[in-house]
């Protein structure tokens, strides 16, 4: 061995000849490394490999000439973006390539963002600098970045566009979420304008829960919410028996009854089977509230709480008491006082107390609570957090409960714990975390929530968003969101709005629910003995909806103090509702009028003016237009529907002055009391 | 090793690590795995070289590392199917529409049956698609009805995917569904939604409880956006006027309005992209078809 390793060195190095030929030949090995390297990369192979594509494409000049070799880049300093994924994605700005179906060769899709100004990474992330395959696409040592799955993808719109968009569903339903399922009682999310996010899902008071429900009730809920209404936001804290039991006994024992929040009512049921579902059905109260039926379908809204198993969990005085006035129980409720007299609260009250399920109380059986379990369970009570959420008597709200998610979207990798199995990205370990917290370590607190797959999704993507980056936007990049304002009505009619709860159906001047039409102009809008005669009994405007105002039974000085609100403080710049008259139309003008409503502009497609022969079902029914609204609104409207209420679905027809007129002066024409024939359905 | 290329027919960035087999993330691991293709030296000197203890040593290591990483592209094991079928049909899920990347708003449900037509239990269903697609779960066992239900995420690249869902005959002989699930890129997505708000009222006939369709109130019938064979000789400029100037403006029913002052430019090529991709049969601009070869 060793004697041949001296004959190899004697061989190559013998001499100096020798030495520096051998010497001079490694060297040059050595240094073209380099050139061979470059030549073998895998940028040149795609552009090769593009190169060949387009050879025989009908296009293959135009294309040729936009092609640049070499290592391309697109360079955003103020950014932080160094991306060099054109040098394999050659094609990417070529809208003609949208039949080729192999990457890296694809056009990107059309988007309202150009690739010069934006680069990849901002929206794609991966290491924008890589040349290579590997390090440009997963994690590596030195990047833990991968590429961002598709499903996330809008993840990266929410960095800078703080408001929802309407090409973002995914992102505008997980911000949703974590508002609607009080993620953020727990969890801080601090925004990156500076507010914080709030929850939208107001949990109940539990300080006197004992005069709302039972024991029983209160156990079956805790050991399984989703048994009691499959709707439910409450997460399942997956007690055991004994701590539920512990719980349920603190709640009881903690709670001190409030004052006229349970009444004995003397009124008898109405003997009439059909008047306690119609008098629910006349009430709209699936406007908001939703009751399974038969075939196990939810119907009805999600504004309140689910009401199937209903009468296992209210008493019967408490929910007397709470349908003659809810605010005694909740001030803050957002469901109307309807002033309901005593016949209609013994007859509602009844046919709610009927929706019950036999299984879900049967096997609860709770002995009388000892005084260590009430101590126990109030133990459990702050250990759980659920004063996070619920408001409870003795219990502080504790601060900072569980994690702040400010940062979420740009958690170092090294400081998470993966399940076994489970990928080790982010996104990964937050999907995992939403769907089973508890999996993690049994001792976590965080609760089990029943997410479907796809708001899991939404979840991940909005808090994926919540990162470095769009937290150290520069400002003028950022496109904040319009802000939900605190509009709130003054005075008399002021109050009595909260006590109908108007906003929660209604939005005005930025701020209320969305169910029902905007009334930030209504005083421009409507007549006033109209509004008045609507607030005391609502007629039907839209055929085709089936959520409409209730009847609130006001009283007819309550009704003219809304209406001399309405008319005084909701009224536009833009229409002036004197300046055109409520009728005394030539008769000229209002035929003129009719033929371009059936002929040039067709309203009869989605309006109903003529019971007999329209059948329009979109917009509201016209039948009694002339009686309802100003002229001056009507002409405005057929101006430019959307300055008056943006997002409507008419269609602006740009229609010129005259247009406008005569097709006011035929709809003012269309008055109550001349027509009875009104589809009333 | 590590340095695997994408092949050219990857399709879809969901799940980019998992086509070179390997875990994705843990670059420790990685980092390892590299080792044994390090010894690349001929395989005599490597031979002698076994013989030291420390060449031992890196043998060891070598292998259990090789091992460990074989262990993980390992595939999931397959249920033992207890019936056969001679005939693998749709139940639901097909021809829906996604954004990319994301779920499927309903199950894809397929039902396997026998030579009689009758639903079979027990027997294997396997789904498949190009890289990208993800279902959930990807293979199992008919239940009681006969049925197998699989969630799928679409790839991230928008187009019409085409998934596969295959059982075994008694002769092992494999029978394949073909269904078509249509990926909305983002123009696509932002026209789904001005479809909805504007327009499906009308052109949907379909009604739902919370959404009367206009379809059956109207003289002059619109035409489903699904309606491939009408819609498809309509140039895209046709429709640009058409949307923009009303039907009057192709000599078509007024009852459709004009929407140019209405949706921008933008909009009407999103609402025009959006009707391409779902329509049915497919336009020639809605692109290819992605499929497993």
């Amino acid at each position: 061995m060793k004697e041949k390793l001296r004959s190899l060195w004697q061989k190559l190095f013998g001499d100096s000849v020798r030495a520096f030929g051998v010497v001079s030949f490694i060297f040059l090995v050595s240094l073209a490394v380099a050139p061979a390297k470059n030549y073998f990369s895998e940028w040149r192979h795609y552009q090769h490999g593009y190169l060949r594509m387009i050879r025989n494409r009908s296009d293959a000049n135009t294309l040729q000439r936009h092609f640049r070799g070499g290592i391309q880049q697109i360079w955003l300093p103020e950014l932080d973006v160094v991306d060099r994924c054109t040098s394999c994605h050659v094609g990417l700005k070529e809208a003609t390539l949208a039949d080729v179906a192999v990457q890296p060769f694809r056009t990107h899709p059309v988007i309202p963002h150009k690739l010069d100004q934006f680069g990849c990474t901002i929206c794609h992330r991966g290491q924008g600098a890589a040349t290579t395959v590997a390090e440009a696409h997963n994690s590596t040592l030195a990047w833990e970045q991968p590429i961002l799955p598709a499903r996330y993808i809008e993840s990266s719109c929410g960095e800078c566009h703080r408001g929802p968009l309407p090409g973002t569903p995914v992102l505008n339903q997980g911000r949703n979420l974590l508002s609607r399922y009080g993620c953020v009682h727990c969890h801080t999310v601090k925004l990156p304008d500076g507010s914080t996010m709030k929850a939208t899902d107001d949990p109940p008071s539990l300080s006197h829960i004992a005069d709302k429900t039972t024991r029983e009730w209160i156990f079956a809920w805790l050991k399984d919410p989703q048994a009691y209404a499959s709707t439910a936001t409450m997460p399942n804290f997956k007690l055991t028996d004994d701590d539920t039991r512990d719980i349920s006994a603190f709640l009881i024992a903690n709670s001190a009854p409030l004052p006229g929040d349970t009444i004995a009512l003397s009124t008898k049921a109405s003997s009439d089977a059909t008047a306690g579902p119609s008098l629910y059905g006349e009430s709209f109260c699936a406007s908001c509230h939703a009751v399974q039926n038969a075939a196990g379908n939810l119907v009805g809204g999600d504004v309140g709480p689910e009401l199937t198993r209903v009468g296992n969990k209210v008493k019967p005085e408490w929910l007397q008491a709470w349908l003659r006035n809810p605010r005694t129980y909740d001030p803050p409720t957002g469901m109307p006082h309807y002033r309901f007299n005593d016949a209609q609260i013994a007859t509602l009250s009844p046919f709610l107390l009927a929706k019950t399920d036999s299984d879900l109380l049967a096997n609860v059986h709770l002995d009388a609570a000892t005084p260590e379990q009430i101590a126990h369970g109030k133990r459990l009570v702050s250990d759980y957090g659920c004063a996070s959420c619920h408001e409870i008597a003795g219990i502080k709200k504790p601060e900072a409960f569980a994690p702040e998610l400010s940062h979420i979207g740009s958690k170092p990798i090294t400081q998470l714990i993966f399940l076994p199995g489970m990928p080790h990205t982010l996104p990964d370990y937050i999907a995992g975390k939403i769907k089973q917290p508890r999996a993690f370590s049994p001792g976590l607190k965080m609760p089990q929530y029943s997410f479907t797959p796809a708001q899991i999704d939404a979840l991940t993507t909005a808090l994926l968003s919540l990162n470095d980056r769009s937290n150290t936007l520069p400002p003028s990049l950022a496109v904040a969101a319009i802000p939900e304002s605190d509009y709130e009505p003054a005075g008399k009619a002021g109050k009595l709005m909260s006590d109908l709860a108007c906003f929660s159906c209604h939005r005005i001047n930025g701020h209320g629910g969305d169910m029902a039409p905007d009334l930030t102009w209504e005083g421009s809008s409507v007549q006033r003995e109209w509004l008045v005669r609507f607030l005391k009994n609502p007629g039907t405007l839209r055929p085709s909806l089936i959520r409409r105002m209730p009847r609130f039974n006001l009283t007819d000085s309550e009704a003219n103090e809304l209406t001399d609100y309405i008319m005084t403080v909701y009224q536009s710049p833009a229409v002036d509702r004197d300046s055109m008259p409520l009728s005394g139309y030539s008769p000229g003008q209002v035929e003129l009028g009719k033929q371009l409503f059936y002929g040039k502009y067709a309203c009869q497609g989605c309006h109903i003016v003529n019971g007999n022969h329209d059948k329009g079902y979109i917009g509201p029914t016209l039948t009694q237009v002339g009686s309802r609204l100003t002229a001056a609104w009507i002409y405005q409207w057929m101006k430019d529907p959307q300055a008056l209420r943006p997002g409507t679905t008419e269609p602006n027809r740009a229609m010129s002055d005259e247009d406008a007129r005569v097709l006011t002066a035929f709809l003012m024409m269309q008055k109550s009391g001349a027509k009875q024939e009104v589809a009333k359905k | 090793m590590t340095r695997s290329r994408f092949t050219p027919t990857q399709v879809g960035t969901a799940a980019p690590s998992t086509s070179s087999g390997q875990a994705p993330g843990c670059p420790a691991e990685r980092s390892e795995a590299v080792a044994p293709c390090r010894d690349s030296r001929p395989l005599s000197s490597r031979a002698k070289l076994r013989r030291s203890p420390i060449a031992m040593i890196i043998t060891i290591l070598a292998t259990s590392l090789s091992i460990s990483c074989s262990r993980k592209a390992e595939s999931a094991r397959l249920p033992k199917p207890t019936a056969f079928g001679a005939a693998i049909v749709e139940s639901s899920g097909g021809k829906q529409t996604a954004q990319t990347g994301s779920l499927l708003q309903q199950p894809v449900v397929v039902q396997v049956n026998d030579a009689q037509g009758n639903s079979v239990t027990g027997a294997l269903v396997e789904f498949s698609a190009v890289p990208g697609v993800i279902f959930d779960p990807p293979n199992g066992l008919t239940d009681s009805s006969g049925q197998v239900t699989t969630n799928v995420s679409l790839g991230g690249i928008a187009g019409r995917y085409q998934i596969v869902a295959s059982t075994f005959e008694k002769s092992h002989k494999k029978i394949d569904l073909k269904l078509e699930e249509i990926a909305l890129s983002y123009q696509q997505t932002l026209g789904r939604q001005l479809n909805n708000q504007y327009c499906d009222r009308c052109h949907n006939p379909e009604s739902t409880v919370e959404r009367v369709s206009n379809y059956d109130n109207l003289e002059v019938k619109p035409h489903p956006f699904t309606a491939g064979d009408t819609l498809n000789k309509i140039t895209d400029a046709d429709l640009t006027a058409i949307i923009s100037h009303g039907g009057p403006a192709l000599n078509k029913s007024p009852l459709m309005p004009a929407w140019g002052n209405t949706l921008s430019k933008s909009d009407i090529e999103a609402l025009i992209s959006y009707i391409r991709a779902v329509s049915d049969p497919p336009s020639r601009e809605a692109g290819p078809v992605y499929a497993k070869n």
